[in-house]
């Protein structure tokens, strides 16, 4: 059994009431149909009854409920109980609920041990006698593993009050708006040269029409502008160390060969350029238009400043060049050749990642002739075709430079489709609508949705859908099987012909257009899985991030102090995007507000007279916990700084080293318990 | 290079000038058939569609049959065999039914059979093992300013597209550039030619091969190269019918082995090029021989 160590925070000493018999309390809950249907509650409860030390044991309906707390209490000091197990759900869930029960009892919280038989054994079972059986042999374990508890008490650390938000889209933008209005430091780090995200793409919004520019833009200088934000684009984090409250984050920002606080962004420079045509491919626009090697994202760009790509610059790539683009800068000296690579340290206690989606591939669906046909275009190509700031002007034109006549929009491309991916991306219905509506608006073109289903059930959403009939956009019902170029009648040739199965009318149509806009789905981030590594995240099948609770806790993560925000999540729109960022940045409020973080009791720590000295412990702390006093000879563990890994634990060849909530007799007895 | 050859019933019938062609062009290539000894019918579409458990024994047999070749590869030019030894292969693997069946029918025969065997079509075995620059260099008549659509049918590719692309193949095409000639984009790739149904309700299955015979007139191509033996006959044999019909649709479609054994400079007249019912137009103007022909631009850019 372990003994007290001394190490002064208390943790290990028995409690003083403890010395007598152990007096055992179970409690078995039926969690409704939970457990009670496939567990037989009252026979395991009639069974614990009967083991050694046990002197109540009872079933309840709901344990967690305010009369099964009280239960437990009133139990404690009529019934003299010294320990409590109940046997529930998963201890994520309800372990708090029941130590706190415990504790307003009379008795040291963690004179208690929780039995999952609902995750580990109703919910995966459906045999009721085997059932029982199990859980009868949990519930044993659990009984004489409690027997061995020490009284041990939480520690508390404080919170570094600094917020990390990865990501400079809508959500993220929002988020890091919030912390900061609220006072909290907050570094903002973005992969791209400007903050801004998909957003910043679009022309309008559905499904109000209202220009997108006009409402982020303001957001996206705010961020710049806020005392309280560190901005840092073109940057991205190469490695996160610690926990909760006390994150160690490094950022590696790349050299964007300019310094950004002496660009003013006159764009002097990109006239200079030794590059006379701007002749690489833009990715704002997405491709449809080329830009130089020194540029500027986009004109609303923030941080208003240019960028030189290290790929396309002459001076970059081989040294030898006039630099024009220096001279341009002239007194300025803005332009800095010599910049490398940068890692920066921060300390934040929570972050949110708020990283985004990337587009489905069009060409991963080759019966669409994206990149085969060139008037077949993606949603976001038209967003960028239809924006007044775009590669046209706003003018929706062929690439042969003519008026589209005709139009046709194909809805679900990539989406649910068991050969690409199966979930609904959400947008594409609304924002498909919406970019019809425009295309109407800006070329009076015969404008027909293909589709499987609408779906509208946003705020306003239905009501734009009915504008759209309105407005006399055509709609067929039917997932399109092909788009070609081979013609059957003589209003088919030279158009884009659209083959269908039309489910309501029953037959196969063809429909010949002139211009193809495929609604593409969102996808995880390419590098979702090295994020979720990095940050120690779960995450769907599918690839996007894992909330911890789909319904309870949807911005949290498994992780304590990292919480998820807009589509790195799941397929969202804006609202959507920026009522989770909001709540994210809440959640790091209420940490950062409470001061501290309560720490579990999980600590090492050694047992003087079997420890040899033989220091083997003290490199393999990850933590710098363990340090060695030669006046006796021992090692010693620091509590505030033991993570309660359990690494020296395993590795003490002498076996010097305890770890409270798992000494070895513990452990033991659990063993025999469920074995017996 | 070696492979065991399934000729299958079609290049032994209707199909004669595939392998009329087919045969000289290996060999000029330096690969070596050997035709597996006492073939059987493979059960083509008809017989998987009646009875597919007993289909997949008889096909198995011929697959039994090759494993006791030096050559385990199997090059099977007919595309209703390569389909059906493909999905027999597929079954036996998948479903331990179809397993017991076929071994309990083979042993019977005394014929063990463990599906080693890899059923290769030549299309395959051109592209990949004897490779584009091969055929290159072997090309004496460039067949330069000749306009083919290439058509591959359906069953090639689907379902299961073994070494080429399911919606858009081109194997074929790259080895056609090989030989000069100009490869027209032909969405109608893998479209159906109708199938056996030219036969049995010719209203809709002329119809298909209609289709195919009109957009590659409509695109300008002086002939339709394919691969399979029922594609190549429905689209040579009815143009009277289709005529009457629809309209006209003249245009000649030949197996790309027969353009390939004209480039390489064989005898015409060995090919078979003769058998066909709307004759191959004269080829354009021989061109000064060349054996660094460009690929086309125009589907240049397609990729395997």
């Amino acid at each position: 059994m372990s003994a007290s160590n001394g190490n002064g925070n208390g943790n290990g000493n028995r409690n003083g009431s403890q010395t007598g018999a152990i007096r055992i309390g179970f409690y078995v809950c039926h969690c409704g149909h939970n457990i009670g249907a496939v567990v037989d509650c009252a026979a395991v409860a009639h069974y614990v009854g009967t083991l050694p030390g046990v002197v109540l044991s009872r079933d309840y309906k709901y344990m967690c409920s305010d009369p099964g707390q009280e239960l437990i209490q009133s139990d404690i000091r009529e019934h003299r109980l010294n320990r409590v197990v109940v046997a529930s759900c998963s201890p994520l869930l309800h372990e708090h609920t029941f130590r706190t029960a415990v504790e307003r009892g009379g008795l040291n919280p963690f004179y208690f041990q929780m039995v999952n038989i609902r995750e580990h054994n109703s919910w995966v079972h459906n045999d009721r006698e085997l059932a029982t059986v199990k859980a009868k042999a949990q519930a044993r374990a659990a009984v004489e593993r409690v027997r061995y508890h020490d009284s041990l008490r939480t520690t508390r650390v404080p919170i570094q009050p600094d917020v990390l938000v990865v990501g400079g889209g809508i959500s993220g933008i929002h988020a890091a708006l919030t912390l900061g209005n609220a006072g909290k430091k907050v570094f903002l780090v973005e992969r791209e040269p400007s903050i801004g995200g998909h957003m910043a793409q679009f022309d309008k919004t559905f499904p109000t029409l209202d220009c997108a520019a006009c409402i982020l833009t303001p957001k996206m200088s705010a961020v710049r502008a806020h005392e309280n934000i560190t901005l840092w684009t073109y940057s991205e984090v190469a490695k996160v160390e610690g926990y909760v409250g006390n994150y160690t984050v490094t950022i590696r920002r790349r050299p964007r060969y300019v310094i950004e606080d002496l660009c003013v962004g006159c764009l002097e420079c990109v006239g200079k350029c030794i590059y006379k045509e701007a002749k690489f491919p833009d990715d704002f626009n997405v491709g449809l238009s080329r830009r130089k090697p020194i540029y500027i994202p986009f004109p609303q760009a923030v941080p208003q400043v240019v960028l030189i790509d290290p790929e396309r610059c002459l001076q970059v790539k081989t040294g030898k060049c006039k630099k024009t683009c220096l001279e341009a800068c002239a007194d300025r000296k803005a332009i800095d050749f010599s910049q490398q690579e940068e890692l920066v340290q921060i300390k934040v206690g929570t972050i949110i990642l708020a990283t985004g989606f990337k587009l489905f591939d069009a060409k991963r669906i080759p019966q669409y002739g994206y990149g085969l046909y060139p008037n077949v275009v993606t949603s976001l190509e038209l967003e960028r075709l239809v924006t007044s700031s775009g590669p046209t002007s706003g003018e929706i034109i062929l690439r042969d430079g003519s008026k589209p006549r005709t139009a046709g929009f194909i809805l679900c491309v990539g989406s649910r489709d068991t050969r690409t991916n199966r979930w609904c991306s959400r947008t594409c219905c609304m924002h498909s609508m919406k970019l019809a509506q425009l295309f109407k608006e800006h070329t009076q073109a015969d404008v027909t949705i293909f589709y499987m289903d609408i779906r509208a059930p946003g705020k306003g959403c239905e009501e734009f859908y009915d504008k759209s009939l309105r407005e006399g956009i055509r709609f067929v019902r039917g997932r399109v099987a092909e788009v070609t170029d081979w013609a059957l009648a003589p209003e088919e040739e030279g158009k884009l012909v659209i083959r269908v199965e039309d489910t309501l009318a029953g037959f196969v149509r063809r429909i010949p257009v002139d211009m193809i806009v495929l609604a593409v789905g969102m996808e995880p981030q390419a590098d979702s899985q090295a994020m979720r590594r990095l940050f120690n995240l779960s995450c769907s099948t599918e690839g996007w991030f894992l909330e911890k609770h789909p319904k309870l806790a949807p911005v949290s993560t498994f992780t304590d102090g990292i919480f998820i925000a807009g589509c790195c999540q799941g397929p969202k729109d804006i609202p959507d995007s920026i009522a989770q960022a909001g709540a994210a940045a809440a959640e790091c409020l209420a940490l950062i507000d409470r001061g501290y973080i309560e720490q579990e009791p999980n600590t090492a720590h050694i047992h003087e007279e079997n420890c040899s000295g033989c220091k083997s412990c003290l490199p393999l702390c990850p933590y710098t916990a363990i340090s060695f006093d030669e006046t006796v000879g021992r090692a010693r563990i620091n509590e505030a700084l033991c993570k309660g890994c359990g690494t020296c634990v395993a590795s003490c060849p002498s076996g010097a080293i305890g770890q409270h909530l798992f000494e070895d007799e513990q452990i033991f007895k659990e063993i025999e318990g469920i074995l017996a | 290079m070696k492979y065991s050859y399934f000729p299958g019933c079609s290049l032994k019938g209707l199909g004669r000038a595939y392998e009329e062609s087919l045969l000289p062009v290996m060999k000029h290539l330096g690969v070596e058939l050997r035709e597996l000894q006492d073939w059987n019918c493979c059960g083509a579409t008809a017989y998987m569609s009646v009875d597919e458990e007993e289909a997949c024994v008889l096909a198995a047999r011929n697959l039994a049959r090759a494993e006791n070749h030096e050559c385990l590869d199997l090059l099977t030019p007919c595309s209703a065999c390569y389909l059906v030894l493909n999905k027999t292969q597929r079954n036996f693997r998948e479903f331990p039914s179809v397993r017991a069946s076929v071994e309990r029918a083979l042993a019977t025969a005394k014929l063990p059979y463990q599906n080693r065997v890899k059923v290769r079509h030549p299309l395959d075995v051109l592209f990949h093992d004897v490779g584009i620059e091969a055929i290159r260099q072997k090309v004496v008549r460039p067949l330069r300013g000749l306009k083919v659509a290439p058509y591959y049918g359906c069953q090639l590719v689907r379902p299961y597209s073994t070494f080429d692309e399911a919606w858009n193949p081109v194997t074929m095409d790259r080895i056609l550039e090989a030989l000069g000639v100009e490869v027209l984009p032909y969405p109608l790739k893998t479209k159906c030619c109708g199938g056996s149904l030219t036969g049995t309700v010719p209203q809709v299955g002329l119809r298909l091969s209609y289709i195919l015979l009109k957009e590659a007139v409509r695109r300008g191509a002086d002939v339709i190269a394919t691969i399979c033996p029922l594609c190549q006959f429905n689209l040579d044999a009815y143009h009277s019918q289709i005529e009457k019909m629809w309209g006209p649709a003249r245009i000649a479609t030949v197996y790309f082995t027969q353009l390939m054994g004209l480039a390489f400079g064989l005898d015409p007249r060995t090919l078979g090029l003769r058998r066909n019912f709307v004759p191959m137009k004269p080829l354009p103007e021989a061109a000064a021989p060349s054996r660094a022909e460009k690929p086309n631009p125009a589907t240049a850019g397609q990729t395997l």
